[in-house]
């Protein structure tokens, strides 16, 4: 490579490879005045190649800068791959401070309402459909209910198996400092069916069913299987989110139930092996001191939650944006949002029952 | 001309228990436009994915320039796949990247371009398959045939010296369509190009193809140049120029 009076003379082969090096070399030349470029000795380029001349004119700040001397095959090349007069998009400029909190709070707004009215549709065709079969999936219910349930009771056992174990221990210590041995099962009860149960059986479907439901329900959407289902006559809501509002809505108790049993189950093999109880002590203990209102309003606020997790998650799914990246993002909002709602909720209930 | 450039010797792909490609051996000759043809579903994808080893061959071997690449390390086989493009059936652009980063993917990895020049090698690329000013779109917010033009870009970008593409004028209109062909037909001709293409476009059969392969019922049953295929008394190749598509 050369520069002499105003000309830039080029050798070799202007590919990939040796672009770079090319292209330090010629920061050393002031190209202002370059007024041609001699391809005497170059025998191929590639786009690459193209790319870079295009630069060395452009940086000569004129268009007018001549070719000379290239072969046919160069320069049907240069002219296949010219980027010269290709315009850089312009970035859309960013918006002023008020501008932004406008379109947050109406965003905001259209959230609150979009979701009040899916919660309203969701509601009302999950108590319609009860009576009313239309537009439902055959077998749907059971198939969603082996899903949220019955595949969750392992973990779920092995779960509340652990946490029973743990509050006993760690509550078995104090109570035998003060001989009060027998008071492990009322805490154990109380804590499961109130707390303990509900709140960690919802958790848990949450990040299961709720994720799966939120992600199912945004591939759909993006995959266009939404639209296909409407163009079909067929209210997605019905056919796909109702099904799961009944299965979610019978398996939760009954989870919740079962995590709860087994959570007390736990209790009691820390009463019999650290605490000298008998069984039957213990269990007497436990029937005593539960209320029915303990009871009722733990498995009542679990079907709030159950409730909370379809909701929060078909509305995820259903907001999705983009496509296959979207459905990630919607399915990890939802879980988020689940969990959020679902300690919500069991602060007011707490309030409402107990304070 | 005389030695193929892939080379494919009685190449077996199932799924499961299903038998989709037969004992397959074709050559792929430097230089070339050569087009797959056959019925829709009848494993001209899957051969693809198996000549470049995206699915395992359940046995038969693929030679792709000159050297053995059924069982080649993975490493070395990486340095082959940077001198292949590949246009996928349904675009494949990465979803969570603007349309100017997946063109700029190969570049990126591959090259040591700095960055004005690929710049220029993106916009060049773009504006070859008419999506000019689409650099900042998502993939979600183009249409079918715009994501697939875009696929097409990012194919192109390192001046491939294989070009596979998978239906690319489907879902393109037919001005598109013959813009893109003569695209292809002068980067053949300028990078001494080669070019599978799989298609059902009979015009644009006419326009580009320089040697056609047929493949029925997971067997390969015609071989040759335009000329011998519309004279071809098999059944399938007949129907097919008669029909004109599938
Ligand atoms: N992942 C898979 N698992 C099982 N079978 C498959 C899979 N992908 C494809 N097939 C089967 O293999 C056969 C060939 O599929 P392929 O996608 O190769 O067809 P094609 O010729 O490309 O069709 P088209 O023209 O519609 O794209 C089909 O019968 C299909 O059912
Ligand atoms: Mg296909």
């Amino acid at each position: 490579m050369k520069y002499q009076n105003n000309i830039l003379y080029l050798s070799g082969n202007l590919l990939k490879g040796s672009i770079p090096g090319l292209l330090k070399q010629v920061s050393h030349f002031t190209l202002r005045d370059l007024h041609t470029i001699d391809l005497q000795d170059v025998a191929d380029i590639d786009s690459a190649g193209v790319a870079f001349l295009d630069e060395i004119i452009a940086r000569t700040g004129r268009e007018q800068v001549q070719i000379i001397n290239k072969s046919p095959q160069v320069a049907q090349s240069i002219e296949t791959f010219s980027s010269l007069g290709l315009k850089k998009p312009a970035v859309p400029a960013r918006q002023s401070f008020f501008y932004q909190a406008g379109q947050f709070l109406y965003d905001w707004w259209d959230s609150l309402v979009w979701g009040t009215y899916l919660t309203a549709d969701i509601l009302y065709w999950s108590v319609v459909c009860l009576f009313r079969r239309k537009g439902l999936r055959k077998g749907a219910v059971i198939n969603q209910g082996i899903l949220i349930g019955v595949d969750a009771l392992g973990i779920i056992s092995l779960l509340s198996l652990i946490l029973g174990l743990i509050l006993a221990l760690q509550s078995a210590a104090q109570l035998r400092q003060f001989g009060a041995n027998i008071f492990i099962a009322d805490l154990i009860a109380i804590s499961m069916v109130r707390e303990m149960g509900p709140m960690m059986t919802a958790i848990i479907v949450a990040g299961r069913s709720g994720s799966a439901i939120a992600s199912e329900i945004a591939t759909m959407k993006v995959t266009e299987e939404i639209d296909a289902l409407r163009m079909m006559a067929l209210d997605p809501v019905r056919y796909v989110i109702v099904p799961k509002f009944h299965a979610i809505t019978i398996c939760m108790p009954l989870l919740v139930t079962m995590s709860t049993l087994i959570g007390i189950f736990g209790g009691l093999i820390i009463a019999v092996t650290y605490l000298d109880l008998t069984p039957i002590a213990y269990l007497n203990q436990a029937l005593n001191i539960l209320t029915l209102k303990d009871v009722l309003v733990g498995l009542l606020k679990s079907l709030f939650f159950a409730w909370v997790i379809v909701i929060i998650s078909s509305y995820y799914g259903l907001r999705v944006k983009g496509g296959a990246e979207g459905v990630g993002k919607v399915t990890t909002l939802s879980v988020v949002a689940s969990i959020f709602w679902v300690i919500v909720l069991d602060a007011i209930n707490s309030l409402i029952f107990y304070f | 001309m005389d030695i193929p450039l892939i080379e494919i010797r009685n190449l077996t792909a199932r799924y499961g228990d299903e038998t989709i490609l037969d004992n397959i051996s074709v050559d792929i000759m430097p230089n070339r436009i050569t087009v797959i043809l056959g019925a829709s579903g009848c494993g001209k994808t899957t051969l693809i994915k198996n000549i470049f080893r995206l699915y395992q061959p359940s046995s038969g071997s693929v030679k792709i320039f000159g050297r053995e690449v059924t069982d080649m390390d993975e490493l070395e086989y990486e340095e082959i796949l940077k001198r292949i493009g590949m246009l996928f059936q349904n675009g494949a652009l990465i979803n969570s990247l603007n349309i100017f980063d997946n063109i700029a993917i190969p570049l990126e990895q591959h090259t040591r371009l700095p960055l004005e020049i690929r710049d220029r090698i993106i916009r060049v690329k773009l504006k070859q398959v008419n999506l000019a000013h689409t650099e900042l779109l998502t993939p979600a917010e183009l249409s079918g045939g715009m994501k697939k033009r875009a696929a097409l870009a990012r194919a192109l970008v390192l001046d491939p010296e294989i070009l596979v593409c998978d239906e690319p004028s489907a879902g393109l209109d037919p001005l598109t369509s013959a813009s893109l062909d003569n695209l292809i037909l002068n980067l053949k001709e300028l990078l001494n190009m080669t070019i599978i293409i799989v298609t059902h476009e009979l015009a644009s059969i006419h326009r580009i193809a320089d040697h056609l392969i047929f493949l029925d019922q997971g067997r390969v049953i015609f071989t040759g140049t335009l000329a011998e295929a519309k004279k071809s008394t098999l059944p399938a190749v007949e129907s097919f120029f008669q029909v004109g598509t599938f």
